[in-house]
């Protein structure tokens, strides 16, 4: 059993399964991640997929604001991924609201909702930012898998 | 028997988060229920904390895709309310950078369509190809999606000769690279089988529902606000491009034939580029009321601006294509196949952001 | 004041959308403004037809009822439900009335752009 186990544990920090969620974001950060998937960045060569279920996904990356609707779908898919993982808070908005801190809809960052692991800063953060976070990610992905024996 | 099918906020598809109520028939869709709010921030009320030339920062990020047109519409209206000349240079240097704007949301576009009815590898090369356009931004502005060029009474950055060779050469080779999947896009069975007739909007409705950009030019329209002439646009030679079947297909044809009449615009401005001044030196406070509107990738933007003499505007209105073909969208909805649904929502391209500010 | 402007009241609203629908005119889109000084809202509707645009311009009190639009043009309905979050102004018979719930989630009860909240203090006393 334990075998099988390591052998699975393996197999997740070769090839984490990343869902993106969009939580209210300007649309900035979105075509970033999107554009990492495509030839010129092509993080499938590390063997980072992007899945549209969040139960078969070992990270979690959310860019954008949280806004008072959009908390609970959060905080739902949040609930919905498996053990261990990791969230990534993207680009200035998911750090703290960015330049739409003091809008009237805006709850503040991420971590306001979900724990957060990494932050990847900028507005948007380039490319190669965003693919080291989600290999920075994966560290504390390791750490905890460690961490649980 | 009827069903309630939730479509979004989290699909595949979708890119962002909207949330579509359809009522099904067996696999017909009668109705559909728009539900918003998911990345609803409210920016236009910033304009209390923040001054306009703040704001202009906050207009780029109602959409990160299309920035650098908000920015330039915004400026446009502040300007026109404080009467600043701009210089001349100013004006080419902005349609260049909307234009380049305008190819890299297209191909964006284009790929996601591809993706959306299952043709990966077209998405994959739509996407490597607009590479070169976010180049062309990063090496001209410094940054790859919101560029901030667009400050009020000009701009900020400047081009050199060989950066303006540079990027000539790219246009071209962009544009010799949509040329080759021209064939695959619009000439596949595979394709038009997915989109020809499938969420038909005829001419009368697309006027009557107030759609705008491609959903009103592929029905016939030849509508498009780049031929009111603003910037240095009335210096230049357009055409707008019109298609009359009016069902997704046509409204992807003219999105992809745009792309070449950007590429014509971005040469055209760069050949009669004038010297000159980049940014008008002013002092002024912002008074009274404006409009302004200006063509984005998705269609017409339109902006209400009224300033109260102070450097905070009293009210700034952002009506954005999106916004305005909803309403379009949830009349092609009834009566489509369940199957043909992300089909038809992706074929007006929704940018969310942008409808709900 | 902006070229091509021309002002409604209450009554002559309906018809004069009317009349634009008739003629062809597109409904481009619906702006509200609070006046802050004489407590009313300005409601402005642009239209355009051939690249040609004009605005018809309601000024009402805060507290009356302005009748939809969306009966003649559809595309009303997002902007008057969302003028209907943000100010509270009060428009009766929308095609699809969201009830001040387009953007904002129900536990919300101010309007965020004025200090009126006429509209959402219905919908609160209704719950009561
Ligand atoms: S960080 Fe910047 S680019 Fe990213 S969502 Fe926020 S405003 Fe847009």
């Amino acid at each position: 059993m334990s075998m099988l186990k390591d052998w699975i544990n393996k197999g997740r920090l070769k090839s984490p399964w990343v869902v993106h969620f969009d939580c209210g974001s300007c649309n900035g950060c979105d075509i970033e991640v999107l554009a990492c998937l495509t030839p010129v960045y092509d993080v499938e060569r590390f063997g980072i997929l992007n899945i549209g279920d969040p139960k078969h996904a070992d990270v979690l990356l959310v860019t954008g604001t949280v806004n008072h609707r959009n908390k609970h779908v959060l905080k739902n898919i949040y609930d919905q991924m498996p053990e261990p993982k990791a969230v990534i808070a993207m680009g200035a908005c998911g750090l703290t609201g960015g330049v739409f801190r003091e809008a009237y809809n805006v709850v503040g960052g991420v971590d306001k909702v979900i724990p957060v692991d990494v932050y990847v800063r900028g507005c948007p953060p380039k490319p190669e930012a965003i693919i080291d976070g989600v290999v920075l990610a994966l560290e504390k992905v390791k750490a905890k898998l460690e961490a649980a024996g | 028997m009827r069903t309630i099918l939730p479509f979004g906020p989290q699909h595949p598809v979708l890119p962002e988060p909207i949330h579509l109520k359809l009522v099904v028939e067996e696999e017909k869709v009668v109705e559909a229920l728009p539900n918003l709010g998911y990345v609803h921030r409210g920016l236009e009320k910033l304009t209390d904390i923040r001054d306009y030339n703040q704001m202009v920062n906050i207009v780029e990020r109602v959409c990160g895709i299309c920035s650098c047109i908000h920015a330039l519409n915004f400026c446009e209206a502040v300007e026109e309310m404080m009467k600043i000349e701009v210089p001349q240079r100013a004006h080419f240097l902005r349609v260049m950078w909307s234009e380049i704007h305008r190819i890299h949301s297209h191909l964006l576009w284009l790929g996601l369509f591809a993706d959306g009815f299952g043709f990966e590898s077209l998405f994959m090369q739509l996407w490597r190809i607009r590479e070169r356009s976010m180049d062309l931004m990063e090496a001209t502005a410094g940054n790859r999606v919101v560029i901030s060029t667009n400050i009020v009474g000009g701009v900020r950055k400047d081009i050199t000769e060989e950066q303006k060779t540079w990027i000539l050469a790219e246009i071209d080779k962009i544009e010799a690279e949509v040329r080759q999947v021209e064939k695959t896009l619009l000439s596949d069975y595979t394709v038009k089988s997915r989109c020809c007739g499938k969420g038909v909007l005829t001419k009368e409705q697309a006027h009557q529902l107030g759609a705008v950009g491609p959903c009103l030019r592929g029905s016939g329209w030849a509508q498009d606000a780049r031929m009111t002439g603003y910037a240095a646009y009335g210096q230049l030679d357009f055409e707008p491009v019109v298609e009359h079947d009016g069902d997704s297909y046509a409204r992807c044809v003219v999105r992809f034939r745009e792309v070449y009449t950007s590429c014509d615009l971005v040469r055209q401005a760069l050949a009669k580029l004038p010297g000159g001044e980049l940014a008008a030196k002013f002092k002024a406070k912002p008074e009274g009321e404006v409009w302004r509107r200006v063509e984005q990738p998705r269609g017409e933007l339109f902006y209400y601006i009224k300033g109260n003499g102070s450097k905070f505007l009293e009210r700034v209105r952002i009506r954005t294509p999106t916004f305005a073909n909803i309403p379009p969208l949830l009349a092609m909805l009834p009566g489509c196949d369940l199957a043909d649904v992300p089909v038809i929502v992706l074929s007006i391209d929704p940018c969310i952001s942008c409808t709900e500010r | 004041m902006l070229a091509n402007e021309q002002a409604v009241t209450v009554d002559t609203l309906i018809p004069e959308c009317q009349t634009r629908f008739d003629a062809g005119l597109r409904l481009v889109g619906i702006s509200a403004v609070e006046i802050k000084t004489d407590s009313t809202f300005d409601v402005l509707y642009h239209f355009d037809k051939d690249l040609q645009v004009s605005h018809l311009r309601l000024n009402v009190p805060k507290a009356d009822a302005v009748p939809s639009i969306s009966g003649v043009y559809f595309a009303a309905l997002l902007a008057e439900n969302e003028i209907k979050d943000q100010f509270g102004v009060n428009f009766q018979n929308i095609v699809i009335d969201f009830g001040c719930t387009l953007y904002l989630e129900p536990e919300v009860v101010k309007s965020p752009f004025c200090t009126f909240t006429f509209a959402k203090k219905d919908k609160v006393k209704e719950e009561a």
